[in-house]
């Protein structure tokens, strides 16, 4: 247990924005078509404007003078606090968006219920960022329906994508002891009452979709705390290297 | 895959009571996704209050080879244009 829960808890949500951000953008010039590569470039610059917000805070409250670029770009993995959903590799364009999706359903009412939060900074930036999370999970709903009910192959894909990626959707809602705490002090909402609203909003998208969720799956936990799976380190490598390579280098 | 979808063309109100204008086109295979493309594509930097989208085929245009008949009978005809009056400061923009 850290002696700094909200330092934690900010650089959970800085994290998932980064990392999701630094693999969406890892499209720009690849999608399959004009309209759909704009549309995931615009996705990835706003989640990396909303890692800025909440690495910028957290460097603010830790007090060691760290910027959000500090904490971006040279923190080694185990400090990286992402859910492992986040971090999972591309694949083809179905698959982006299946990951997509499974985060906006989860981020949209976790931002929804942080404007409530007793902080009023995390307040702020929830406030600030919640629109955009909306449309992105406008966009995910939409197109995750579209491919499920689609043509054979894109429900087949989908659906492979959803039993791929199911299993790191449980440690977005399952509560740790940093969480129990902020949540006592009203910082963070109840996760058990966020889990039940993802758990009925991806139903009702699913169905529609005509897409099955996985039974019985073991639910894959650690990147919270600092344990990430094997593609994080080369997603890490790429995304670092221009400052570890010239440590301090500015344009 | 584009080749598949419709052509749509975009228009966007910069701001309220200023009319649409056409900004231009985009790919969509319907017109709920040729909004979400239009505000992917054509609002990133904040220029729009309003997307309208029109399948490009549904647009009747006038033909280039009838120019003549369709626009020179105006050209002569200055006074079609309301230069004559003076308009009041307080109307503002016309």
């Amino acid at each position: 247990m850290t002696d700094n829960p909200t330092f934690e808890f900010a650089v959970r949500m800085g994290d998932n924005c980064l990392i999701l951000g630094q693999r969406v953008s890892a499209w720009c010039g690849h999608a399959p078509i004009l309209e759909e590569d704009i549309a995931l470039a615009n996705t990835a610059l706003d989640l990396i404007g909303q890692t800025k917000l909440w690495l910028g805070f957290a460097g603010e409250i830790e007090g060691k003078g760290r910027s959000a670029d500090d904490l971006a770009f040279l923190r080694d993995g185990r400090e990286f606090k992402n859910g492992l959903l986040v971090e999972q590799p591309n694949h083809d364009f179905g698959h982006t968006l299946m990951r997509q999706f499974l985060f906006d359903a989860w981020h949209h009412p976790m931002l929804t219920a942080l404007k409530a939060s007793s902080d009023t900074r995390i307040a702020e930036i929830a406030e600030k960022s919640v629109k955009e999370a909306a449309y992105h999970l406008d966009r995910s709903t939409d197109l995750v329906i579209r491919l499920g009910d689609g043509s054979e192959e894109s429900h087949r894909r989908m659906q492979d994508s959803l039993d791929t990626l199911w299993q790191y959707t449980g440690e977005l809602v399952t509560p740790d002891a940093i969480d129990s705490t902020l949540g006592e002090q009203k910082v963070t909402p109840d996760l058990s009452v966020l889990k039940a609203q993802y758990s009925d909003y991806i139903i009702s998208v699913f169905d529609e979709a005509t897409l099955t969720i996985p039974t019985n799956a073991y639910m894959q936990k650690g990147g919270k705390t600092g344990l990430h799976s094997e593609a994080f380190g080369l997603l890490l490598a790429e995304m670092q290297h221009l400052q570890r390579a010239y440590p301090g280098v500015s344009w | 895959m584009s080749n598949e979808w419709p052509l749509w063309e975009v228009f966007i109100r910069g701001r309220h009571g200023l009319s649409h204008r056409h900004v231009g086109s985009l790919h969509a295979p319907d017109a709920e996704m040729a909004v979400n493309h239009a505000r992917d594509v054509y609002t990133r930097r904040n220029e729009g209050v309003s997307i309208w989208v029109v399948k490009a085929g549904d647009i009747t245009a006038s033909a280039p080879s009838e120019k003549g008949p369709l626009f020179e009978p105006a050209n002569t005809k200055v006074y079609r244009h309301p230069t004559f009056f003076d308009i009041p400061d307080e109307v503002g923009r016309m």
